[in-house]
């Protein structure tokens, strides 16, 4: 008979060893597992010392009043003792207006302040479309911003009051009726360049009035016509009011009744304000068109393909500085003789047309990444193409291509700096040069540039932000 | 009941060019291409009036007259008498070197940095994510200017570099030291780098009037055999392991037959180094690279180096778990399952973004404009264009060249990614 011991009470619970628990474990695990991970973790302590060793007593001694880079070493002296060095953002503090609007005359500041703000109330509809709440929220903030922005920048009262009142309007029609925003949309293109350049109020409403006309032809015409045919009738009834009425009218209502802002000349938009003018104009056009060059690439007409693979691969071989450069000298010779296009605008032009290549070819890549059976159900279901297209085809193909779309954005948004090569004042080299010229500011570099740079930053971590999350969002497979 | 009648043939009608979908695509073909043709005619027609306004012809000439400015950076000799053509080469050959210089970099440090950003080392990886974020977020023009501004404007000027025999009695430092054990000097002018030197240089042949250094020629072809016979071997060693399961040993064959011939060869021509010495106002001897070279290098490369990095990360995570666990489970280490069953694997999906990479790298040098750099846009788009003031022709040839780089890359590239694709049938 053999006798074995058997355990019968149990045993109590034990805690684990102290360096397989808390932070000890933590450490082992993702800082010193292996000699090689170790040592990677000590070349990275160290350099990171190096780093905040450096940048700790520069930030930390950052000087924000003074009115040269002299007076700002002084001051770091006079705190911290020779041989200190401090950041210097009085520089910042000084040349704020210059690096938001170039030289834009300091009384007009209120107008791309208003058109900025009028943006985010064209955006609501796109974003939120006929929800009242989100609607007249972001109306709302965008109004009291505004109306605060104004304040620090010292606009007249009169027009505080008068913008404050625009967007208090807007912000009840949010809540009242959050559809019949879509018209701030349609009519924000015009009302921006209005505000932005200013002039003669006639010139944007004759502009409008070729829409208008447009659409009340095809409207009448379509009934006798059809819908195809009338559509071209109408759209060359608008193009030649656009080319051949719409001056004369319009010079012969300004001398009637002249109503007009200043008029700014396009050499005066700098800083951050041509920037944004550039990219958002650039981004909102370029989809668009890439997506039609998409489809035409796609398509099985021959011509049409060709034409847009010709278009697509060319402007994508070509480096933007070129195009830019040939917005500069070229363009004056294909523009009919004595044409007197802004540079700006030819600017803008030639960027849309290479931004929308690149975006034609993140969307191929959506819709060759659709399975050819949702093709096939769409053609089994009768849709026509454009029913197809926008109805089963587009959704899902743009759905696969936002994290493209929106790379291509950012890359576009941090081009608007390659502007200044053919002489526009961007922020980063226009503005920042001038504000290195500057006696009181010479000798200056890190500041301006990390400036810039992080106002950069800022928006293109925020833009690929909102992809990822749109991409989550819109998620619908089951994984 | 209802029988199927077939239809009555219809005859054409005018009106099935736009309503009937089988003749639809035909009248939209043709008016597309007329309106594309009307619009080239319309620009035809302006350009041709406007040239005529200016009194100005197409006329590519230009490019052999007198360019009479100078190149500080030229790969190929130049003088101000040279031709416009000659600038352009320099030119051109200016911008292929930045290009092929911060490929190089950005793809080390691109697939460093991508592999590390995967590393199971926390910090490293956070490190790793920051630089990422930070360097893709901010134009590539503020890195190029940032860089140059620096190397310009914050490096000691060459005085600062003088040793006077009073600093010596009194052991005193310069203000400013050489780099790397005093073969390097970094000053506000230039950087000052060893120049490689022959005692018995094999000469110069002309080809087409760019003079071809044979020692250089005879090296590259040296290299070259040797990586050869290296790949030779390798087969061979490969073939005995698969005959008899024992692979045999060439880790020293390997090196002797890489690095002996050459090392002969420089040995045998006599190869030493002229180091840059502070003479006078600035430094002499040695090889001087201008700051806007470094700079653009530097820029493009760490900038350029983050998408790859991301490229590379991307093609990686693409392989799924299974197959590291599977290469684990046949008893493969860590270093071999990554060379052996994750990399080929992940190439595929990593090669067509990197080639897309270098051609944008080649298309970004053109922001060298922003320091002055002499590059292609430099010379022809730039000193020779306002010279001249032959817009259309100036930016019409740039636009052949860019479209031609740009198709041989991406040939190049395409032709790389069909050897590394997945074969299927």
């Amino acid at each position: 008979m053999s006798s074995s011991f058997v355990r019968t009470e149990m045993l109590p619970q034990q805690t684990p060893p102290v360096g397989e628990s808390g932070i000890i474990k933590w450490l082992r695990e993702n800082l010193f597992s292996g000699w090689f991970n170790s040592i990677l973790t000590l070349l990275a302590l160290g350099a990171l010392y190096n780093l905040i060793q450096i940048l700790l007593p520069w930030l930390s001694n950052s000087v924000w009043n003074a009115e040269s880079l002299r007076e700002c070493r002084d001051i770091v002296i006079a705190q911290s003792g020779e041989g200190a060095s401090g950041a210097c953002w009085a520089m910042v503090r000084v040349r704020w207006n210059q690096f938001l609007f170039g030289l834009y005359p300091v009384e007009e500041y209120w107008r791309p302040t208003t058109a900025f703000a009028l943006m985010f109330v064209a955006l609501a509809p796109v974003l939120y479309y006929g929800l009242k709440r989100p609607s007249a929220q972001l109306v709302g903030v965008v109004s009291v911003l505004m109306v605060l922005a104004l304040f620090g920048l010292g606009t007249d009262f009169g027009h505080i009051f008068l913008m404050g009142l625009v967007m208090a309007a807007l912000t009840a029609l949010a809540w009242v009726a959050p559809k019949k925003l879509v018209f701030v949309t349609l009519l924000f293109p015009l009302v921006a360049f209005y505000l932005l350049w200013g002039g003669s109020v006639w010139g944007p409403i004759g502009t409008l009035a070729g829409f208008v006309i447009l659409g009340a032809v095809w409207w009448v015409a379509q009934r006798k016509l059809g819908v195809v045919v009338a559509a071209g009738v109408a759209l060359v009834v608008a193009v030649l009011w656009w080319l051949g009425v719409q001056t004369s009218i319009t010079t012969a209502l300004h001398t009637a009744m002249p109503m007009e802002l200043p008029y700014v000349r396009s050499d005066d938009f700098g800083g951050f304000l041509l920037a944004f003018v550039i990219g958002i104009t650039a981004i909102t056009a370029s989809l668009p068109i890439g997506i039609l060059l998409a489809l035409g690439r796609q398509s099985n007409m021959p011509i049409v393909k060709s034409l847009s693979i010709g278009f697509i691969e060319f402007f994508r071989g070509v480096p933007l500085i070129t195009v830019l450069f040939s917005a500069n000298f070229m363009l004056l010779y294909f523009l009919p003789p004595r044409t007197n296009l802004d540079l700006i605008l030819r600017v803008i032009i030639v960027v849309i047309i290479f931004a929308s290549a690149y975006i034609a070819e993140v969307v191929r890549g959506g819709l060759a990444a659709l399975p050819r059976g949702q093709y096939e159900a769409a053609d089994a279901l009768g849709l026509d193409y454009w029913q197809a297209q926008g109805l089963i085809i587009m959704p899902q193909a743009l759905k696969i291509s936002i994290p493209g779309i929106v790379s291509s954005f950012i890359g576009l948004f941090k081009d608007t700096t390659l502007v200044a090569l053919v002489g526009l004042m961007d922020p980063l080299q226009g503005v920042t040069k001038i504000v290195r010229a500057d006696t009181a500011w010479k000798g200056i570099y890190w500041e301006p540039y990390i400036f810039v740079g992080a106002i950069f930053f800022f928006f293109c971590f925020s833009m690929s932000r909102y992809s990822m999350y749109l991409e989550r969002k819109l998620k619908t497979d089951h994984r | 009941m209802t029988l199927a009648i077939e239809p009555a043939k219809e005859n054409f009608r005018l009106g099935m060019l736009v309503y009937d979908t089988r003749y639809r695509s035909y009248t939209i073909q043709v008016i597309v291409l007329l309106l594309v043709l009307l619009f080239l005619l319309w620009l035809t027609n302006n350009t041709i009036s406007n040239l005529a306004d200016r009194g100005k012809d197409i006329n590519f000439d230009f490019l052999s007259s007198r360019a009479g400015y100078d190149i500080d950076q030229q790969l190929v000799p130049y003088t101000n008498d040279s031709t416009h053509f000659r600038a352009l080469l320099v030119g051109l050959l200016n911008t292929l070197a930045v290009a092929f210089c911060a490929s190089i970099i950005a793809t080390i440090l691109g697939v460093t940095v991508g592999i590390l950003r995967l590393s199971k080392n926390w910090l490293v990886a956070r490190l790793m994510t920051v630089y990422i974020e930070i360097f893709r977020n901010v134009p590539l023009l503020l890195w190029i200017i940032l860089t140059y501004t620096i190397f310009s404007e914050a490096r000691p000027v060459p005085k600062d570099f003088k040793v006077t025999p009073e600093m010596i009695e009194a052991g005193e430092q310069p203000k400013a030291l050489m780099n790397f054990w005093d073969t390097i000097a970094v000053t506000n002018r230039s950087s000052n780098i060893p120049a490689p030197l022959l005692d018995r240089p094999l000469g110069t042949v002309d080809f087409l009037t760019i003079p071809i250094n044979l020692s250089v020629l005879a090296s590259l072809i040296i290299i070259g055999a040797s990586i050869y016979v290296h790949r030779r071997l390798k087969l061979k060693a490969k073939a005995v392991q698969e005959a008899t399961g024992v692979r045999p040993t060439t880790w020293w064959k390997s090196l002797l037959i890489l690095l002996a011939p050459i090392a002969v060869f420089l040995t045998a021509s006599g190869l030493h180094f002229e180091y840059p010495v502070l003479k006078g106002f600035n430094f002499q001897g040695g090889i001087s690279i201008a700051h806007s070279f470094t700079a653009l290098v530097i820029a493009i490369s760490i900038y350029s180096a983050t998408y790859i990095a991301e490229a590379v990360r991307a093609g990686i995570l693409a392989i799924s778990r299974g197959q590291s666990e599977a290469a684990f489970a046949l008893g493969l280490r860590p270093g071999r399952t990554m060379n052996l069953v994750v990399l080929p694997q992940a190439l595929r999906v990593i090669v067509p973004p990197m080639i897309s990479q270098y051609l944008n790298i080649t298309k970004n040098t053109t922001l060298g404009a922003a320091i002055s750099y002499l590059d292609l846009k430099g010379t022809l788009g730039g000193i020779t264009l306002n010279q001249t003031g032959r817009e259309l022709e100036c930016m019409m040839l740039m636009m052949l060249i860019f479209l031609t780089l740009s198709l041989i890359i991406s040939s190049i590239g395409n032709a790389y990614n069909a050897s590394v694709k997945l074969k299927e049938r």
